[in-house]
């Protein structure tokens, strides 16, 4: 990018304090802004927009079905109706499907191509799912990526790796955990961790 | 569009054996190299979807394309490599573009669906 070409990118810092990798991004931003591909502050839009949404939706969705048996089987049939009933939205690219962990059925998702991820519900994915290393082994060496997070599953449960290489988002429903009766829906939610929702790990126990 | 477990008649049905085409292509696609050839079977026909190798260079995504949940065994996937759970699977939606009927279509007994998995 010549000096002086573009006016300097708003809100952004300067450019000599960014890597190579956010200075390219930078610079393709403002072309697709001065080409008029996209509008100025439609990027930031989506990034806020991505950014407001909390685990708590994943949690406040996962509690529910542990305690609304109705409910679970129509999050596990239509995953976007189901979570309006509980006023939250998905985006219109991206659909939902979520898949039930049980005592003999374990599900781990990951995205082996890029790093599709359920953030309608979750928000932004941490760091280590879009990591390489995340990517390569969660799909060959499923147990001792999960060992790694404290995970230890034995061969009576059969592990189930989705690799989400498409316009479907997967969202794990964790088991709930023993101990955990007479709980509050409130409370349950604080047991549901975005880990046990990718499936790296159960849900805290009470 | 919804997840429609089960929906409109594609190629393939429930429980049909898939071969996944081996082809190198240079554009965009969302086929990873490592199940290229490697045999599966439908789990579920999860629904038409704007093609992401047309959205990728421009277009439109339509004609939209099948997308299928297909079952794989890690033990088959990872061959040797795979030194624990050798009953585990791996399940990878797949547009209907990368699939192959494989020898031995029969479904085998007791194949169950999202669906039915789900009641």
């Amino acid at each position: 990018m010549s000096p002086g070409h573009h006016e300097p990118h708003k809100g952004a810092r300067p450019d000599e304090d960014l890597g190579p990798r956010a200075r390219r991004a930078l610079a393709i931003h403002e072309l697709l802004v001065d080409k008029e591909v996209i509008a100025a502050g439609e990027v930031e839009e989506q990034a806020r927009r991505i950014q407001s949404r909390s685990l708590s939706d994943g949690s406040r969705v996962v509690a529910r079905a542990w305690v609304d048996p109705e409910f679970k089987s129509r999050l596990l049939t239509d995953a976007r109706s189901a979570v309006g009933e509980l006023g939250l939205s998905l985006t219109r690219d991206a659909e939902l499907a979520v898949v039930e962990n049980t005592e003999s059925v374990h599900h781990l998702v990951v995205c082996t191509l890029c790093s599709c991820y359920p953030t309608a519900l979750l928000g932004p994915p941490p760091d280590w799912y879009k990591s390489a290393p995340y990517r390569r082994r969660a799909v060959a060496e499923p147990r001792a990526v999960m060992r790694e997070f404290g995970l230890d599953l034995g061969e009576s449960v059969q592990v189930r790796v989705i690799d989400s290489t498409a316009d479907l988002r997967y969202l794990v429903l964790p088991r709930r955990p023993p101990g955990a009766e007479g709980l509050s829906e409130e409370a349950l939610a604080a047991l549901v961790t975005r880990d046990s929702m990718i499936g790296v790990t159960e849900a805290r126990d009470p | 569009m919804g997840v429609v477990f089960c929906a409109r008649p594609g190629r393939f049905r429930l429980g049909d054996a898939v071969v996944v085409r081996t082809e190198t292509v240079d554009h965009h696609h969302r086929t990873p190299s490592f199940i290229k050839g490697k045999r599966g079977r439908v789990r579920a026909v999860s629904g038409p979807f704007p093609d992401p190798e047309s959205r990728a260079h421009g277009g439109t995504g339509e004609p939209r394309r099948l997308l299928y949940h297909v079952e794989f065994r890690q033990a088959e996937v990872w061959a040797e490599r795979c030194r624990e759970g050798r009953a585990d699977l791996l399940l990878m939606d797949l547009y209907e573009q990368w699939l192959e009927a494989a020898a031995g279509s029969e479904r085998p007994p007791g194949f169950t669906t999202h669906k039915e998995e789900a009641t």
